[in-house]
């Protein structure tokens, strides 16, 4: 998983955290909770939703426009994580 | 590039003002000896005054409170970062430094269907219980601490009452943005939050009765429901907990028992819709608001920028102008940006406010006269002044 530079400063600064060998992004997440669970608080709300202005990309791919939290991984598979283009 | 703020040093004695905006937090400080001077210096700040900020630049910062319980100064701020939520920071050297977003987690427990969507008030609590704190949250709770803010619990009682599924969101959120406590009887508490209404414990927060009898709700059906309405903001005097003045969504109120009832006090306004309120840190029957002309148009009435004043408990209420621009003033103070704090005179109050529009006014006498402090800030949205002690 790939942070932004907003979300090093709870990693003290390290940007590409590996998560096991997950099969979904819904396991990869679970694993980041157990690793860094203020970081998960900041991609997902307590109800377990995504952030709305938090965007996650699997393998290149926008989750929000295929399956979500239930994305399959395959072994290497890369999450990157970006905050949204919005706000004023 | 935004200045780096490196905080502020107050002496005791000093007034402070913590300024939450919607693009960062802002700390001034008046120095001391300058209260009575008055006027413009040529720089465009107001003569003693400086200003230390952007903290959080880019972040909204809706709650921000100073504690001097325990004998020390510590800030408290809530900026609430667009992308990935709201954080609780604490500084106890005047803003120089802030703890880490992760030391102090203020969420809602799994299960409970509900996510922290902003901290709208954070509430030091009583003088003789330092380590208790509370908070006032979006979507509408109340949180607790009783290890000084290190760690945070939703008021079972209140996250978990029948009428949640009807409350509803004003054009804020589902905000619940006042919270009073009765230093006499601590286990009487109060709290606003809108649309919701006004709720009273009795108990220390285990069960939560609605106490808006009396005030109305312009926007439903049935204008005097039993909860539903929104309530702007509520105040009052530790000396006397249980008289409440409540600014509604349309309405102005006084309470002399807690709540049980209330009736309108909008004698001589010129509006009674407004968001804003406070007492005189010295005199429970003096209070001051800033009326605003209708929810469809949240600017002053008739451009003229004027904070009201009343000095017998809402029995009349009379404008204070003099330093206030009467020309031109379109402008809007929120549920959160007006505030008062011990003057440097006995018997005195200093009346802080700011405006949507990035202005910050004061006054060191009641609000008798008044000169603007500092101009374009992003919209204000939080205005906290205190005297250090």
């Amino acid at each position: 998983m790939i942070l932004p530079a907003q979300l090093r400063e709870h990693t003290a600064g390290v940007g590409t955290l590996e998560l096991g060998s997950a099969s979904s992004l819904r396991d990869a997440l679970q694993a980041l909770k157990q690793q860094h669970p203020f970081v998960h608080l900041r991609i997902l709300t307590e109800t377990g939703h995504l952030r709305p202005h938090v965007n996650l990309f699997v393998d290149g791919e926008d989750i929000r426009f295929g399956n979500g939290l239930d994305t399959p991984l395959l072994p290497g598979s890369e999450i990157l994580v970006i905050p949204a283009v919005s706000g004023g | 590039m935004p200045h780096t703020p490196e905080g502020i040093v107050a002496r005791p004695g000093e007034l402070v003002v913590l300024v939450g905006t919607m693009k960062g937090a802002f700390l001034f400080r008046l120095e001391s000896g300058s209260e009575r001077s008055g006027g413009q210096s040529g720089n465009g700040g107001a003569t003693g005054w400086s200003m230390d900020g952007p903290h959080f630049p880019g972040e909204e910062v809706y709650a921000m409170a100073a504690d001097q319980r325990s004998g020390r100064v510590t800030f408290w701020a809530a900026p609430g970062n667009p992308f990935f939520g709201t954080t609780l920071r604490r500084s106890d050297d005047g803003g120089a430094t802030w703890s880490s977003g992760e030391e102090r987690p203020v969420a809602f427990p799994e299960g409970s269907e509900l996510s922290l969507k902003r901290i709208w008030q954070i509430h030091p609590g009583l003088e003789e219980r330092p380590h208790e704190m509370w908070l006032g949250v979006e979507p509408s709770c109340l949180f607790r601490s009783t290890d000084g803010g290190d760690s945070w619990a939703p008021v079972l009682g209140f996250m978990e009452h029948e009428h949640r599924p009807r409350w509803t969101p004003g054009a804020g959120g589902l905000c619940l943005h006042t919270i009073l406590q009765d230093p006499e009887k601590p286990e009487r508490m109060g709290v606003a939050f809108s649309t919701g209404g006004f709720y009273r414990t009795d108990d220390g927060g285990t069960t939560w009765h609605p106490s808006t009898r009396g005030v109305r709700a312009e926007f439903l059906p049935d204008k005097h429901p039993e909860f539903g309405q929104c309530v702007h903001k509520v105040v009052h005097h530790p000396q006397r907990p249980e008289r409440l003045y409540l600014q509604n969504h349309w309405g102005l109120y006084r309470s002399d028992d807690w709540g049980g009832q209330w009736q309108d006090i909008a004698n001589g306004v010129p509006s009674d819709f407004g968001f804003a309120m406070a007492v005189h840190p010295g005199d429970p029957d003096t209070a001051y608001i800033v009326p605003l002309e209708a929810d469809t148009f949240r600017c002053t009435p008739e451009a003229r920028m004027r904070v009201y004043r009343t000095r017998d408990a809402g029995g009349s209420w009379h404008p204070l102008t003099q330093g206030l621009p009467q020309e031109d003033a379109y402008e809007t103070v929120l549920r959160d940006a007006l505030d008062t704090a011990e003057g440097s005179e006995e018997d005195q109050a200093c009346v802080v406010f700011g405006t949507r529009s990035g202005k910050i006014f004061a006054s060191s006498n009641d609000g008798d006269s008044w000169e603007m402090i500092q101009d374009g800030l992003p919209p204000v949205v939080c205005v906290k002044a205190a005297r250090i002690r």
